[in-house]
């Protein structure tokens, strides 16, 4: 007799419903995370021998899904870049739904990261830095990813910095390609027009302009995700959703170094027009600080700007001192 | 290569269509599809004692087909899975009205059906009371798997495929923690690639004989995709 408990049902359950390919080349080895839009397949490709990610559409029978996950493969394969993972393949099943093939990343989730390897400080900007390097890259490329989160970006094995699920980013120039396009007339102005009643993204990484169902949004709002990202490098959590709530929590946290606050809190401005206007900008502000340097939109007092200018030049300092402690020296001998 | 079942048409339209000889093989098949489901459903809803669950199960199909009560079964109201279910409440409703016990037998058609299997997998249940509907459907879909499973290892092993059976008892049929591919493929001295593709391939003829069997245990087509998407989260078309 075969007894199949609930814990085994359910699995078969999953089983059952994993995807069927037309061809015999992906042999789908585990499902590896689901999502409203899709699912994510473990899966090994027989013709090129080697562990594959694939993200398929959810069955439910919805185009607008459908299309959105199309479009999603069609912006990742646009955006070729270290810090964004590449698609290998797109198809459709039997059934109609769309699936694309992905390289499969090793490692965890930058909230998982955070929370498993708690990284020192120069290791948290690195990783910061590179998230900002691949949403530049995008954003060059006129796609606004619009939901950028802990569990979007994930960190390699080898220290590899990805940005995932870019299921709902959008372009804001219908001139690259009609096919990624977002609603509305957007070719000439840089904005972002929601479908109207519908509000995508993740509540605390989301702008506030971006919550509003009708707002109307530029690559701004990825500014003020990545500073909320920032925040929870900085804090170990994420920011409350109330985007008002953030900067006192920030205030409160002694140990982050001032200008990183100064940072964090221009991301996160309510107004989008008090944020950073790139990301580019807000990363070389990060890389500011990372080399000592003043960052543009932190105010230093005195004694912080001497603070900075003896920790940026204490070699030279320390040798002009002891050169001077020994002509002093020196001359107490020669004297004595 | 995959392994491609036999096509299976619903019961009910066998019911409906076939004559004398066909409708016994397709009753038959409806009782090998519903009488654990309905066996469990009377033991943990109606709360019977094993015997009285045992003789209103026999009585259930027994009056059913001499009765023809599945043959009244409309799609357009209901899934057959919900028509068996009201079945099952109204006969024990019956039953208890006229507060009368079932008698075994006494004439009726005795069915060849393993109660003391269904009674050890009650035992091993280890969740609360659900609600009538989810209870019958869990315990649907886990007579579905079931009856696929061993078409599965039956198919397997005439086939020469035992290492594909294996591994997917291993694997795919574990409670607890699973093995790793590259422990599979150490204890079976196969390389990790070897031991997917052959789960691959297993798993593949698992959903063959699912689809079929879900299919045979619908009363139409349509409700077959409709089940197929609640259950399975399939679209078939």
């Amino acid at each position: 007799m075969i007894w199949l408990p609930d814990s085994t049902v359910e699995h078969l359950t999953a089983v059952a419903g994993w995807p069927e390919f037309a061809s015999d080349r992906y042999d789908v080895i585990e499902e590896i995370g689901r999502g409203g839009m899709g699912t994510v397949y473990s899966a090994f490709d027989t013709a090129l021998g080697r562990e594959v990610a694939i993200k398929i559409g959810n069955a439910l029978p919805s185009t607008e899904l459908q299309a959105r996950l199309t479009r999603e493969a069609r912006v990742i394969a646009r955006l070729e870049h270290p810090g964004i993972v590449p698609v290998h393949d797109f198809g459709v099943l039997a059934d109609g739904r769309p699936f694309y093939v992905m390289k499969r990343l090793q490692g965890q989730t930058l909230r998982a990261f955070i929370e498993t390897a708690a990284p020192p400080l120069a290791e948290r900007l690195r990783i910061f830095e590179r998230i900002c390097e691949a949403v530049s890259f995008a954003h060059a490329h006129a796609i606004i990813h619009r939901d950028l989160k802990p569990e979007n970006v994930m960190v390699g094995t080898f220290g590899e910095v990805m940005v995932m699920d870019w299921g709902i980013a959008r372009t804001f120039d219908d001139r690259s390609d009609p096919g990624l396009a977002g609603t509305g007339d957007t070719a000439s102005r840089p904005v972002i027009e929601t479908n109207a009643g519908t509000v995508l993204g993740t509540p605390g990484f989301m702008a506030p302009e971006q919550s509003a169902s009708a707002g109307q949004i530029d690559q701004r709002a990825d500014v003020y995700a990545l500073g909320a990202l920032m925040f929870m490098l900085l804090t170990n959590h994420a920011p409350p959703h109330d985007s008002g709530q953030a900067i006192p929590d920030l205030d409160r946290t002694p140990t982050i170094p001032p200008p990183l606050k100064s940072i964090c809190r221009c991301a996160l401005s309510t107004s989008p027009s008090d944020r950073y206007h790139s990301v580019a900008s807000l990363a070389a502000d990060v890389a500011r600080f990372r080399e000592r340097q003043a960052v543009s939109v932190h105010a230093e007092g005195p004694l912080e700007r001497t603070v900075r200018f003896i920790r940026t030049y204490q070699t030279p300092i320390l040798l002009v001192l002891a050169y001077i402690v020994m002509r002093a020296l020196i001359a107490i001998f020669a004297a004595g | 290569m995959p392994v491609f079942p036999p096509t299976r048409h619903s019961v009910i339209e066998r019911l409906r269509t076939h004559g004398e000889a066909g409708r016994s093989e397709a009753f038959g098949d409806l009782v090998a599809g519903y009488w654990k489901p309905v066996y469990k459903y009377l033991r943990v809803r109606w709360r019977l004692g094993r015997e009285e669950a045992e003789d209103a199960t026999q009585a259930l199909f027994a009056e059913a087909f001499e009765n023809a009560w599945f043959d009244r079964f409309d799609p357009d109201k209901a899934r057959f899975r919900t028509f068996v279910r009201l079945c099952v409440d109204r006969l024990v409703m019956n039953s208890q009205q006229a507060a009368s016990r079932i008698r075994r037998g006494g004439g009726q058609q005795v069915l060849s059906i393993d109660f003391a299997g269904a009674e050890e997998e009650l035992l091993a249940r280890t969740h609360g009371l659900p609600e009538a509907e989810d209870f019958f459907k869990r315990e649907f879909v886990r007579a579905l798997f079931d009856r696929a499973v061993r078409a599965l290892r039956k198919d397997c092993l005439t086939r020469g495929r035992e290492v594909h059976w294996q591994l997917f008892e291993r694997y795919d049929l574990r409670a607890d923690e699973r093995p790793s591919y590259a422990e599979l493929a150490a204890e079976f001295e196969l390389t990790p690639g070897q031991v997917t593709g052959y789960l691959a391939q297993a798993r593949r003829a698992f959903r063959m004989h699912t689809i079929a069997e879900l299919k045979a245990l619908c009363g139409n087509a349509d409700e077959f995709r409709r089940e197929s998407r609640d259950l399975l989260g399939l679209e078939i078309e």
